[in-house]
C-alpha cells in the first residue's frame, strides 16, 4: 500500500450528497479481475454522455462538459471534496481503486458511509471528516477558484487553507500508523497467529457446530 | 452492571485480542464468497504466498454475473465469462467449497447461506457484499466487507474492527394484509434517512418483528445497509430454531441440542442499553413505493411525489430536484398513476419462496397489462425455484405473461444481460434505486413483491392490499 504523509493540492468539489458507489464506478466495470485501470471510468455515468462498456475505447465517447470532472481547470486536483454520506451503497472496493487510479489521494467530506470509509484506509486513500462549516467554506472557495488549494498533514491530523485556517481531524491511531507507513494489515494480524489458534481451539470445544462442513 | 445487547454478546464472543486503541481482532466463522469482489483478493493472496486460514469456513457461489436463461449455452459476455471462470479456478486452486452455476443449490449468496444452514445463530458472517446484513435475521453478526478485507479474512480468519454503536428499532403493532416487511424497512429508511444508521448495528425488535417469519425478517436486515447501518440483527426465538432445523450445514442430534441451548442466549438482556432507539408503528403502515434515486425517497402508495420547494434543507432539496429530473416525475403526481414498463421480482431482498407466493397471489388468473414490456421472476436460488415449481407458482406467473428465470442477482444490478433501457421505469423488489443501478438511465421504484406484481397487472402502481381483502 502507498503511504500517505502530507499533501498539498487543489480540490475537485463534487456538490451533491449521498454519492453512491454505483455512481463512483458503475457495475459493468466490476467484471475486471484487476485492481488497476478503473480511473478512466470514475463517475462514468456522469462523465460521459453515451453508455460505456469495459472493453471500449473511451477516447471516442462524448463527454458531458457540464460535469465538473471534465472541467480542465480541475484536472490536477488530488483531493475530492464531497458532501454528506459519500460512498454509500455497495461494498465494491473498485470505487476506491477508481479514485486512486484517477489520481485522488484524499477525500474531504462531512460524513462517509462505513464500508467505503474502511476500504479507503486499506488502499492509501485518506478520508477526512471536517465540520460542515469548514466543508461549506471549501466548497465556496473551490467552486469559484479551481486552483484553490489546501494542505493535509496526516501526522499532525490537520487540514490547512486560508479560508478555514487549520482544522484538525480524527483518525484511529492504528489506521494512521498503517497509512503513514504504508503497512500491510495482514502481516500485522499474523503476528497474533498464536492467539487466533488458541481462540479457535477453544471454539472447537464450546461450539463445534461452527466447524461443520456441509 | 447493565445487561448486554445481542450485539454485545455476538461481539464479545468473537474477540481474539483487543489492541490498546480499542480495535479488536474479531474471529470470523463463515466467509461467503462470490465472483465480483473476490478475484483481486485471491490474486493478492497468491502473490503473497499465503493460503486460506480455514478452508471449511468458506462457501463460494457465483451470482452477480450469471445469466438467468439459456444456461446450457456459453455465456455471451466474454468478460462475465472470465470472471466466473476466475471464481472456479480460484476455488479449485485453494480447494474451497463452491456451488457451481449449474448446481441446483446455486443462487444469490444471501439466499443460499441461510437456506443451506451455512449461516447460523451466533456466527460472525462476512461476504464481500454489503447486503451480508441479511443473515443477521438469524441472530448472527453479519456484515459486508471490501476486497482487502476478503483477503484479510482468507489469510487470517479475522478482521481488525472497532465496535459500532448500537441502535434499537422497535416496531410496534402488526402489519395489515398486503403490507410486508419490505414496507416496514422502506418506511424506516424514509424516516431515519440513508445515513441514519451510519456507524451502528441495528437490532430490530417489537411485536411486528415477532410476528414475522424468518424470511420476512431477512428482508428487513437485508436493507439495514440502506439505512447506513453496518449490520442488522434480530434475536433468536422459536421461529429461528425451527427455520434452521434439518438444513444441510446445521448440526444434528446431540450437537443440535447443545447448539439450540447456546442459541437461546442470543437475545438482548432486558436491561441492555443502546446508543439510540427508534420507534415505528407497523399497524398503520400502507404499502410503500420509492419515488427517487435514494432508498430514503419513499412515500406510501396512496401518496404523491413530493415537492422540493417545501424542503427547508437546501442540499436535500437539490438532491430531490436531481432525483425528480432523473426519474422523469413532477411534484404532486399521484404515485398510483405512475406507469411502469417493467416488473422485476428478485434480489437478495425479496426472492425467497414466501416472496414468490405473495407475488403469485396477486397474479393468479390475471394478465400483465399491455403497457408492461417485461415481467421477470428471478428466484433467489435453484432450490427456491424448484420449490416454487412444485407448488405450481411458475405456471401462475407464466400464464400471466411473466418470464420465469434461473437464479442470480439479475436486474438488481444488471451486471448480466438483464437491464433496463434508458428511460424505462421498473417496479422492482430489489434494494437500491440509485441512478443507473438497473441499467444506465433506468428508473427504479422499490416495492414489495405483491406491489411489484400489482403494478404489473394494473400497468401502474396500485395498492396491493386490495388483492388480500
Ligand atoms: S441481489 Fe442485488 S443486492 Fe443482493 S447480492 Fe445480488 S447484486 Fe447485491
Amino acid at each position: 500500500m502507498q503511504s500517505f504523509t502530507t499533501l498539498t493540492s487543489s480540490l475537485l468539489p463534487l456538490d451533491r450528497p449521498n454519492v453512491d458507489t454505483d455512481a463512483i464506478i458503475p457495475k459493468q466495470y466490476l467484471k475486471s479481475v484487476k485492481k488497476s485501470g478503473f480511473g478512466i471510468n470514475l463517475f462514468d455515468d456522469w462523465r460521459y454522455l453515451d453508455p460505456g462498456d469495459p472493453d471500449q475505447d473511451n477516447s471516442h465517447r462524448r463527454i458531458d462538459t457540464d460535469f465538473i470532472l471534465n472541467n480542465a481547470q480541475y484536472k490536477n486536483a488530488q483531493i475530492l471534496l464531497a458532501r454528506d454520506n459519500y460512498g454509500c451503497g455497495s461494498s465494491r472496493e473498485h470505487a476506491v481503486w477508481a479514485m486512486l487510479d484517477y489520481g485522488f489521494r484524499a477525500v474531504i467530506s462531512t460524513s462517509f458511509a462505513d464500508i467505503f470509509f474502511s476500504n479507503c484506509y486499506k488502499n492509501g486513500l485518506l478520508p477526512i471528516v471536517l465540520e460542515k462549516d469548514a466543508v461549506d467554506k471549501l466548497f465556496d472557495e473551490s467552486l469559484n477558484k479551481p486552483d484553490y488549494s489546501v494542505s493535509i498533514d496526516l501526522d499532525r491530523q490537520q487540514v490547512t487553507s486560508d479560508a478555514i485556517g487549520t482544522c484538525s481531524f480524527d483518525i484511529d491511531e492504528f489506521r494512521k500508523h498503517c497509512m503513514l507507513n504504508g503497512l500491510d494489515e495482514i502481516g500485522i494480524t499474523l503476528t497474533y497467529e498464536d492467539k487466533i489458534h488458541a481462540y479457535e481451539d477453544k471454539l472447537k470445544v464450546s461450539s463445534p457446530w461452527l466447524f461443520i462442513n456441509g | 452492571m447493565t445487561g448486554l445487547s445481542l450485539y454485545d454478546k455476538l461481539w464479545n464472543s468473537h474477540v481474539v485480542h483487543t489492541q490498546d486503541d480499542d480495535t479488536s481482532l474479531i474471529y470470523i466463522d463463515r466467509h461467503l464468497v462470490h465472483e465480483v469482489t473476490s478475484p483481486q483478493a485471491f490474486e493478492s493472496l497468491r502473490l503473497a504466498g499465503r493460503a486460506p486460514w480455514r478452508k471449511a469456513s468458506v462457501l463460494a457461489v457465483p451470482d452477480h454475473n450469471v445469466p438467468t436463461k439459456d444456461r446450457d449455452k456459453e455465456i455471451a459476455d466474454p468478460i462475465s465469462r472470465k470472471q466466473l471462470q476466475a471464481l472456479d479456478e480460484n476455488c479449485n486452486f485453494f480447494a474451497l467449497q463452491k456451488f457451481e452455476m449449474n448446481d441446483p443449490r446455486q443462487g444469490i449468496v444471501h439466499v443460499i447461506g441461510p437456506e443451506q444452514g451455512a449461516s447460523l445463530p451466533g456466527m460472525t458472517i462476512v461476504c464481500g457484499d454489503s447486503h451480508t446484513s441479511t443473515h443477521g435475521a438469524l441472530a448472527a453478526l453479519a456484515f459486508g466487507i471490501g476486497t482487502s478485507e476478503v483477503e484479510h479474512v482468507l489469510a487470517t480468519q479475522c478482521l481488525l474492527l472497532r465496535k459500532t454503536k448500537s441502535m434499537r428499532v422497535n416496531i410496534h403493532g402488526v402489519l395489515a394484509k398486503g403490507v410486508y416487511s419490505k414496507d416496514i424497512v422502506l418506511a424506516l429508511i424514509a424516516n431515519i434517512g440513508t445515513a441514519g444508521g451510519n456507524g451502528h448495528t441495528i437490532e430490530f425488535c417489537g411485536e411486528a418483528i415477532e410476528s414475522l417469519s424468518i424470511e420476512a425478517r431477512m428482508t428487513i436486515c437485508n436493507m439495514s445497509i440502506e439505512a447506513g447501518a453496518r449490520a442488522g440483527v434480530i434475536g433468536v426465538d422459536d421461529k429461528t430454531i425451527e427455520y434452521i432445523a434439518g438444513r444441510p450445514f446445521a448440526p444434528k442430534n446431540a450437537m443440535w441440542d447443545a447448539a439450540v441451548k447456546s442459541w437461546r442466549q442470543l437475545v438482548s438482556d432486558d436491561d441492555a442499553s443502546f446508543d439510540s432507539t427508534v420507534d415505528l408503528d407497523a399497524s398503520q403502515l400502507s404499502p410503500q413505493v420509492s419515488w427517487g434515486t435514494s432508498p430514503e425517497m419513499v412515500v406510501p402508495v396512496d401518496g404523491m411525489v413530493p415537492d422540493p420547494d417545501t424542503e427547508s434543507n437546501a442540499t436535500k432539496a437539490e438532491g430531490m430536484r436531481n432525483a425528480l429530473a432523473y426519474m422523469g416525475l413532477t411534484p404532486g403526481q399521484a404515485i398510483n398513476q405512475i406507469k411502469v414498463d417493467k416488473v422485476f421480482i428478485g434480489s437478495c431482498t425479496n426472492s425467497r419462496i414466501e416472496d414468490l407466493r405473495e407475488a403469485a397471489k396477486v397474479v393468479q388468473g390475471k394478465q400483465l397489462a399491455s403497457n408492461v414490456k417485461l415481467g421477470m421472476i428471478v428466484p433467489g436460488s435453484g432450490l427456491v425455484k424448484r420449490q416454487a415449481e412444485q407448488e405450481g407458482l411458475d405456471q401462475i406467473f407464466k400464464a400471466a405473461g411473466f418470464e420465469w428465470r434461473d437464479p442470480g442477482c439479475s436486474m438488481c444490478l444488471g451486471m448480466n444481460a438483464d437491464q433496463l433501457e434508458s428511460g424505462e421505469r421498473c417496479a422492482s423488489t430489489s434494494n437500491r434505486n440509485f441512478e443507473g443501478r438497473q441499467g444506465q438511465g433506468g428508473r427504479t421504484h422499490l416495492v414489495s413483491p405483491a406491489m411489484a406484481t400489482a403494478a404489473g397487472i394494473a400497468g401502474h402502481f396500485d395498492d396491493a392490499r386490495k388483492y388480500f381483502n
